[in-house]
């Protein structure tokens, strides 16, 4: 699905001595297919923004388009629910969300709410099981038993058991030890493809952003500071410095080689290691 | 969620009746709901809602927005006052409506109680909105501490209190954030009968507990790191002190009792 | 007798009889004004460990001594006088209401006197920079600002060591880097020992000595330096080389022989600069 952003601004507790404005004047649009990574300090209006995107928020002045679905101050959508159905949000610290009895049920929960039948609810929950790498052996066991990576799992199965067309995962990785974000990540990168999803990953990894993302939007104050390519926007070093974010060490680290040995080696996605092949050449050629 | 309601809702300032010590406050109160009911003239009524309106104006929160906070309650307010009017019989018939007959006793009455009403939930909500909870807590602290002498668990129960304090606004913010997680899943809160909408309450009941009953375990534990004992031998950072301001406000809160007096009838 | 100020000897901690172990057989010791971080991956034992050393957990077999006491049921009081723990969640060890009160917690419930409280709170939040966020609610400060709080309600009562027991893994880039600065800038104002314990390589780069802890046992006791060069077997256990280590393993893979681990951006370039002129 299509999303865009038109002129959004939201207020809240407007009218109030609390009032506060989150995020204003903020428009862009988001390609059907493409995993598009929203990058900011906390505060800057990131998860007001994708709160918009399964109208758990409606904007206080603009247009939200999400397919066919559009959100605005004056009128209430009819079919929210539907809307629900195809945005699945992965939010922060997911666990939180777990309550049935067993991880079955936690996991039908979604589909079944938006009447999926038994049949097919039943197929989704040992397809999810799977796609999260658990044994399928656990589904009846209570998720309070398990390690807090594997509530993370489970929970995350519960929002793709509704087979969403379009996934936001909002800091997904927080909290994990090193190897769990790498699989996690590893693991929504992998169904994002299968599946040809639109996902939209909230992050405060740069390194994230420039490795899944194909278009990266990044917000300062409540609003969009740049958007583009990650392998453009992470070269603009001076730009993202002034609303303090760095940019990623791969990219830091090249910059250093320029000033200090002189060599410029152009950043177009390339591996650790294919940089280092790339930078001892120079270096033996230099030499020759 | 519903912000509509201040009653309970602290707002910063830094206006005299915010600075007040929190014991002034509570007992100019707790006599002034008393002496509500003394009033029984047009000027006594005048004199204590010239009070009310007088110390709402000098906490520099905004009179709109403390009427409006009152929403609801006006709904009580004007219901006590229809049914003075239908219920008292008393005095000469003003009036009739579709042939029911309004008597001057129950217009006077009506009128009377409600502004008692109005008056008395407008001073208690002036406490809330100008006093932090803490304070409140550590004022009901010291007004009960003559109660140790009885074993009574004065410093548990204010520490209970203050905990609380502490973790209502990281709880609600824990309550809106699983209920948008549900919602997200496909929960309506809002809508459909009434048998759905207290089932929907579970998925938002039962991660909240969880979650309780972890912060309460992690909070134990930190506290115990932090070398806590239970009471004995505790001092205290917090302390309150009866100043000038707090003696003037006794002063003309006095005036204004006499005042009452003198226009009762 | 040593000069340690923590050590643990044979120490094995499960939570129930039939529970698996937890920690087995771990032997380490600590010295005062020390920094030591403790790795491993989420599980590895390694907040277990802070818990035993100020008593909010006992082993089954073995025995802690810290500042020269045995860690047991009578001497926990003391012990957490000289024993100062942050913890994980910046929310859950929040006591207070204010900025103000929290740090002014553990003094209360040692007796300090009000006078002299308010002291020790000022240089306190000084130390940690938050002195312009005294009087506020903990609801409006970020994570980062909460850690910092939280360490200076245990500066106050001035332990010989803080323990930070993962106080980074909930903050976001900033609140993190907020904590590691205010730990830095403590090491050089204070005489004091500090154990910091982390998943994230990153962090132990300034440490003296590193722990690498796995599936409860100690698995490596060395420097930074050395940790860093072990990408193959730390990937093996969970953990996760930073930046510059992997670039300098693929380096060394492509034949390029640094003079030293490097543990930075900086030390890298400079090593760079060397092989580059060498040749």
């Amino acid at each position: 699905m299509d999303i865009s952003f038109k002129n959004v601004t939201y207020t809240y507790q407007p009218n109030t001595p609390f009032e506060h404005r989150a995020i204003h004047d903020l428009s862009f649009t988001i390609k059907s297919g493409s995993f598009v990574a929203i990058v900011g300090h906390t505060g800057s209006g990131k998860s007001t923004l994708i709160q918009h995107l399964n109208g758990l928020l409606r904007p206080t002045e603009g247009q939200v388009k999400i397919g066919d679905y559009t959100l605005s101050a004056d009128k209430k959508v009819k079919d929210i629910k539907e809307l629900r159905s195809k945005v699945g949000v992965v939010f922060q610290y997911p666990e939180h969300q777990l309550f049935e009895e067993t991880i079955a049920k936690d996991i039908a929960f979604g589909p079944e709410n938006f009447g999926v039948g038994e049949e097919e609810v039943k197929k989704r929950v040992h397809e999810t099981i799977h796609a999260v790498q658990l044994s399928e052996q656990l589904l009846d066991r209570s998720p309070f038993d398990l390690s807090g990576g594997q509530m993370r799992r489970v929970a995350i199965a519960g929002v793709l058991a509704m087979e969403p067309q379009v996934l936001v995962l909002d800091e997904p990785t927080a909290g994990l030890d090193p190897r769990g974000q790498q699989d996690i990540m590893n693991m929504f990168y992998q169904l994002h493809h299968q599946k040809g999803l639109t996902t939209i990953l909230v992050t405060h990894s740069m390194e994230d952003a420039l490795k899944y993302a194909d278009h990266v939007i990044i917000m300062d104050h409540g609003t969009k500071y740049m958007e583009g390519k990650p392998t453009e926007v992470f070269q603009r070093k001076r730009e993202l410095e002034k609303v303090q974010l760095d940019v990623p060490e791969i990219v830091q680290f090249l910059f250093g080689v320029e000033k200090q040995l002189g060599i410029s080696i152009a950043y177009r996605g390339q591996t650790i290691a294919e940089l280092a092949t790339e930078l001892v050449e120079e270096l033996r050629s230099r030499n020759l | 969620m519903n912000h509509a309601l201040i009653i309970g809702q602290y707002v910063p300032s830094n206006s005299v009746i915010h600075r007040l010590d929190p014991r002034t406050k509570i007992a100019i109160i707790f006599f002034f709901v008393i002496f509500v009911f003394f009033a029984n003239t047009l000027t006594s009524y005048a004199v204590l809602t010239l009070f009310a309106v007088g110390t709402a104006v000098a906490t520099k929160i905004k009179l709109p927005y403390i009427l409006k906070g009152l929403t609801p309650v006006w709904f009580l307010i004007v219901f006590t006052f229809v049914l003075h009017l239908v219920v008292t019989k008393e005095g000469e018939v003003l009036f009739r409506i579709l042939s029911y007959p309004i008597y001057s006793g129950a217009v006077e009455q009506g009128i009377a109680i409600s502004l008692r009403f109005f008056l008395l939930i407008l001073v208690t909500s002036l406490l809330t909105l100008t006093t932090t909870p803490i304070e409140i807590t550590d004022a009901i602290e010291t007004l009960l501490n003559p109660l140790k002498k009885i074993k009574f668990p004065v410093h548990e129960l204010a520490l209970m209190m203050s905990i609380s304090l502490r973790f209502i606004p990281t709880l609600m913010q824990e309550t809106e954030k699983i209920s948008k997680a549900q919602a997200s899943r496909g929960v309506d809160f809002r809508t459909g009968p009434m048998k759905d909408r207290i089932q929907a309450i579970v998925p938002l009941l039962v991660p909240l507990f969880v979650s309780a009953f972890k912060r309460a375990e992690e909070l134990a534990m930190a506290m115990e790191a932090r070398g806590y004992q239970g009471g004995e031998g505790r001092t205290k950072l917090r302390e309150l002190r009866i100043e000038k301001i707090d003696i003037l406000a006794f002063i003309t809160f006095g005036i204004v009792l006499i005042g009452l007096f003198l226009t009762r009838a | 007798m040593t000069n340690s100020f923590i050590e643990f000897r044979n120490v094995s901690f499960r939570y129930g009889k039939d529970q698996p172990w937890v920690l087995k057989n771990v032997s380490f010791t600590i010295d005062s004004n020390e920094w030591v971080a403790v790795i491993g991956h989420n599980g590895s034992g390694k907040s277990t460990i802070a818990k035993l050393i100020n008593g909010l957990l006992f082993p089954q077999e073995g025995e802690i001594i810290v500042d020269g006491l045995t860690v047991n049921e009578h001497t926990i009081w003391d012990v957490r006088k000289s024993v100062g723990m942050v913890f994980q969640n910046p929310d859950n060890q929040f006591v207070g209401t204010t900025v103000r009160d929290d740090v002014a917690f553990g003094l209360e419930n040692r007796g300090v006197p009000r006078e002299d409280m308010l002291k020790r709170i000022d240089v306190s939040l000084g130390q940690v920079g938050m002195s312009d966020y005294l009087l506020h609610e903990p609801h409006r400060l970020s994570g980062g600002q909460k850690q910092r709080v939280a360490i200076a309600g245990v500066l106050a009562i001035s332990p010989k060591v803080i323990i930070l027991d993962e106080a980074t893994a909930m903050l976001d880039p900033k609140g993190r880097l907020e904590i590691m600065q205010t730990v830095s800038h403590l090491r050089q104002a204070e005489q004091l020992a500090l154990i910091t314990i982390t998943h994230d390589l990153n962090e132990i780069t300034r440490a003296s000595r590193v722990i690498v802890m796995n599936k409860g046992e100690v698995w490596l006791e060395s420097n930074p330096r050395d940790v860093f060069s072990r990408k193959e077997d730390l990937l093996q256990i969970g953990l996760d080389t930073p930046f510059v280590a992997t670039f300098a393993d693929e380096l060394s893979r492509q034949g390029i022989k640094l003079g030293k681990q490097p543990l930075n951006h900086e030390e890298l370039m400079d090593e760079l600069w060397t092989y580059h002129s060498k040749m």
